[in-house]
């Protein structure tokens, strides 16, 4: 057990969200690695094409496994579908919800938009709510009482976690805030995080959530079947998995209140089917270094940046190989977390390579 | 030349489709060239957060957030949608002998 073992407040209206706008490290200047504005205008370019084609492709496979898994329902047979057809739905979702929301999957806003707002029923995000809460993860990535979006705190909520291979927690709070929102009201951290002005979009959204629930519950009343849900609401959940998976890699187990996204995020080499899925997003550092870039120019921004920083993960099992052994070590030591290493002749990080607040 | 018309520099610093930074009396200003060669003038600062928009995107007549991907017509300064809610200040540029003059104050 370490000697400093303290258990810090990761709500945003707490004494760690004082402590952090107190540190500098609210709304702060991030390190950037060297590259030419030139070669970040081309890597920024917008286009349709990509997006396009990879949305269709997503939708296709939906509508066939969808479409198998109701002509198979009542047998064994259907299962597959079922466990393809929820991936799709639950996991997929989770990056076409985050490349629409920065607007940068599509060169048209309108496809942006409509992908974001499709997306996030399907993950279990309330549109308005989550572009905010987002813009703050980008503000104050991994910053203690100021990132709404830490995925578990120091000591790890394991529990949580788990129930979260099926996005049961999630469900649950969102369930709630759905009738929150519903009735006219926000969560006070919620409060911090969306302007006055976009509120009554945020009641207005949670009201049609919840009628497209009622009617899916009432189908399944009707035809006495599970099937509606099946096909619209249950996938958030049985197909939440991957999504964790994925979501896990991204910055648990590093340093926390570093102003370096190379050291708080991870970029891991993955193959074609899961960064078709993920949508790149395995580019971690590179994303959040360059928000502006659209997924699909990712691996070209990794190639040009890539001496300024930390060495990839070959595989999402050797990033396990580092997170599991991380948690388990902050169950006893929540001061304990993974150091990245930069590479020599890399730029060094504004704060070194510790935590600029423990 | 008239006191407050600024001289920002050479014209063409900026490329076509572009934004550049410029700083007077330690305010931020973003300088803009369209891609038919038209020049404009913005605050330098992001109204959501602050952050220099001569580092993010122009796509047609719009600036767009190098952090948030918040969205302005830098034209009118037009805030474009969430989480680009408030307007941006736009400022006169006109080019003279090659080089932008942009009128604050």
């Amino acid at each position: 057990m370490s000697a400093a073992f303290v258990t810090r407040d990761y709500s945003l209206v707490g004494p760690e969200a004082e402590k952090a706008v107190a540190a500098g490290l609210a709304s702060a200047k991030w390190y950037s690695p060297p590259i030419t504005r030139a070669e970040l205008k081309e890597l920024m370019r917008r286009e349709d094409r990509p997006a396009i084609r990879d949305t269709l492709i997503w939708f296709a496979a939906l509508i066939v496994s969808g479409g198998l898994g109701f002509w198979f329902w009542g047998g064994w047979a259907a299962v597959p579908f079922f466990l393809v057809y929820g991936v799709l739905y639950g996991s997929a979702s989770d990056s076409r919800w985050h490349e629409c929301g920065h607007r940068t999957a599509f060169k048209t806003k309108w496809m942006n938009d409509a992908v974001y707002e499709i997306a996030c029923f399907m993950v279990l995000r309330e549109p308005e709510i989550w572009r905010w809460s987002h813009t703050r993860h980008h503000t104050d990535t991994v910053i203690v009482g100021r990132d709404p979006e830490i995925i578990t705190p120091r000591p790890p909520d394991v529990l949580s976690l788990l129930l979260n291979v099926f996005s049961l927690k999630t469900a649950v709070i969102f369930v709630r805030g759905l009738f929150l929102h519903a009735a006219g009201r926000l969560r006070e951290e919620e409060a911090t995080f969306v302007p006055a002005s976009e509120r009554p979009k945020v009641y207005r959204t949670a009201r049609v959530y919840l009628a497209i629930y009622a009617l899916v519950i009432l189908a399944c009343v009707y035809f006495r079947s599970i099937l509606p849900a099946m096909l619209i609401g249950l996938p958030s959940l049985y197909g939440a998995w991957l999504q964790l998976y994925f979501g896990c890699t991204q910055h648990l187990g590093l340093a926390e209140d570093v102003l370096d996204h190379r050291l708080n995020s991870r970029t891991i080499y993955m193959n074609p089917i899961f960064r078709f899925l993920y949508w790149n997003m395995n580019y971690h550092v590179e994303h959040h270094l360059f928000p502006l870039i659209p997924y699909h120019a990712l691996p070209r921004l990794h190639q040009a940046i890539k001496a300024d920083c930390p060495e990839p993960y070959p595989s999402t099992i050797a990033a396990y190989r580092e997170i599991i052994p991380a948690l388990a070590r902050q169950l006893k030591d929540p001061s304990y977390y993974v150091k990245r290493e930069l590479p020599s002749g890399a730029r060094p990080a504004p704060f070194g390579a510790a935590p600029a607040r423990t | 030349m008239s006191a407050n018309w600024i001289d920002a520099g050479l014209a063409d610093r900026i490329s076509p489709e572009d934004v550049a930074p410029f700083e007077h009396q330690g305010r931020q200003y973003a300088l803009y060239r369209t891609a038919d060669g038209r020049y404009f003038a913005t605050d330098g600062l992001c109204t959501h957060e602050q952050v220099e928009l001569a580092d993010g995107f122009v796509q047609g007549t719009i600036i767009e957030c190098p952090m948030h991907n918040g969205r302005f017509d830098f034209t009118t300064g037009e805030a474009k949608g969430a989480p680009a809610c408030v307007d941006l200040a736009t400022y006169p540029v006109k080019v003279e002998g090659g080089r932008l003059w942009v009128k604050l104050g």
